[in-house]
């Protein structure tokens, strides 16, 4: 239960931890807020030779509003994602989820970025990109570019990105007027990993009917599962009961491919996606036509 | 090859100059480098809470950094909450146990004890910042740490007479 040996660099620059990447690609791990990573170090599952710690770079740290986005950081610790008043008030489908995971003292350290680049499909901040169509700026010596969320997410702890590049900025668009919001999940016991869960959000037009829809799971794949035909199907619609009902019997038996685990089989966490899907649709809903006026 | 880093970091109000080897973990580096044994280590892995410090006044698990990254930080560990020579930088006073340690005493909030020192320092800044929490939200705050003795009852009990305490 101890690390293997490993060279620690600190840089105190974004350019020196690109400088470093590039000379360290294939032996380097990033330690950003440590919370999945140690772990695998300290179990000895993960044995880099170089460790690049990002925690002294301040200027990945940041939550900031620009137009219609909010613009963060890969260092963002999620305790302050829980409560950035700007957060709330802009993306409240984060601010609903960010407690979810782990707990306060995990949330302390650990980061939006490293959440999303261990890709791990039991995480909430990778279905949140998938729900909030993120963008996701990569950086490397020579560039960067984005990476839209539904192109990142590669499989099982798998991103997009390459040995080289290092996740620099998040950036989500304010949710869209008129939008409803829910997360849910089912998970033995509070800050453990969730058996299933998802993320909802409901855009309705003045008339009241389906504008957009999004379902969004965890747990349920080898990645953040985005429902796109069980949503496709509420859009254009006056929503009711029928029609969640479809929904959500389509993304729990048809879209989403959860393996099971120890705690549950496949089958219970297909029946807790179809209860949840419904739960959280009928939530989304009642909140988006509290924003109708 | 074995890499070792100077390190400067103030424990409980003191300050200590060392040399670490990288991958020394910050739990391992306050037990075995400054003898302050207080912080257990139960999991390893972020799961059990028995390591929890004070970093940078904020909960974290010590098991789950690296000594060097601590390198500029202040951190308190249980042992700073009830000091007997300095004044308590979670504000207990001197000779006396922190209002936190007694009321686990007064309402059995242990009994092998060994999961209470992260317990300590987790409902530290959670009654810092909830000083008149509801028996859901103690509950939900104490989801970090583990005991397998006690059942839980009497550390709830314990942590709503602290809060009673520090008003």
């Amino acid at each position: 239960m101890k690390p293997a040996p490993f060279e620690y660099h600190a840089p105190d620059s974004l350019e020196q931890v690109l400088d470093l990447i590039s000379q360290h690609a294939d032996e380097a791990k990033i330690l950003a807020g440590g919370q999945s990573l140690v772990p695998a170090m300290n179990f000895r599952v993960v044995q880099p030779s170089v460790v690049i710690d990002l925690n002294r770079v301040a200027e990945l740290s940041y939550i900031r509003e620009n137009g219609n986005v909010i613009r963060i950081g890969s260092m963002a610790r999620e305790r302050h994602l829980e409560f950035d008043l700007s957060i709330a008030k802009r993306i409240p489908l984060m601010t609903e989820t960010v407690p979810f995971i782990a707990h306060p003292q995990i949330r302390n350290r650990a980061t939006i970025g490293g959440s999303i680049v261990h890709a791990d499909p039991a995480a909430e901040l990778p279905v949140l990109m998938l729900a909030l169509s993120a963008r996701l700026k990569a950086k490397k010596v020579s560039g960067e570019r984005w990476i839209d969320a539904q192109d990142f997410f590669a499989g099982m702890f798998t991103t997009a990105l390459e040995p080289d590049e290092i996740l620099a900025e998040i950036e989500l668009p304010f949710m869209p007027p008129r939008t409803g919001w829910s997360f849910m999940e089912v998970a033995p016991r509070a800050g453990d990993y969730a058996l299933m869960g998802v993320a909802a959000l409901v855009t309705l037009e003045k008339n009241a009917k389906c504008k957009q829809a999004k379902l969004v799971y965890l747990n349920a794949g080898d990645g953040p599962v985005d429902a796109k035909e069980a949503a496709k199907i509420l859009e254009g619609e006056k929503l009711n009961d029928k029609l969640i009902e479809s929904s959500a019997r389509l993304a729990s038996e048809k879209e989403i491919n959860p393996f099971g685990n120890i705690h549950t089989s496949p089958d219970f966490q297909r029946h807790l996606a179809n209860v949840l899907t419904k739960k959280a649709l009928k939530q989304a809903i009642h909140r988006a036509e509290e924003n109708l006026q | 090859m074995t890499q070792t880093l100077p390190v400067t970091i103030t424990v409980n109000e003191k300050e200590y100059k060392c040399e670490v080897e990288s991958r020394l973990l910050l739990s391992d580096f306050l037990r075995h480098e400054l003898g302050l044994t207080g912080t257990h280590v139960g999991c390893e892995h972020g799961a059990c809470g028995a390591c929890t410090i004070l970093f940078d006044g904020e909960s974290a698990r010590s098991c789950l950094m690296f000594a060097v990254q601590a390198d500029g930080h202040t951190l308190t560990t249980v042992e700073g909450l009830a000091p007997s020579l300095s004044s308590s930088p979670a504000g207990g006073k001197e000779g006396e146990l922190h209002p936190l340690q007694q009321s686990f005493w007064e309402a059995h909030g242990l009994q092998c004890g060994y999961c209470t020192p992260g317990i300590l320092m987790s409902m530290i800044p959670f009654l810092q910042k909830n000083p008149n929490p509801t028996e859901d939200e103690i509950r939900h705050a104490l989801s970090g740490n583990l005991c397998r003795c006690t059942g839980y009852q009497h550390i709830v009990d314990a942590v709503k007479l602290a809060a009673e305490k520090m008003k």
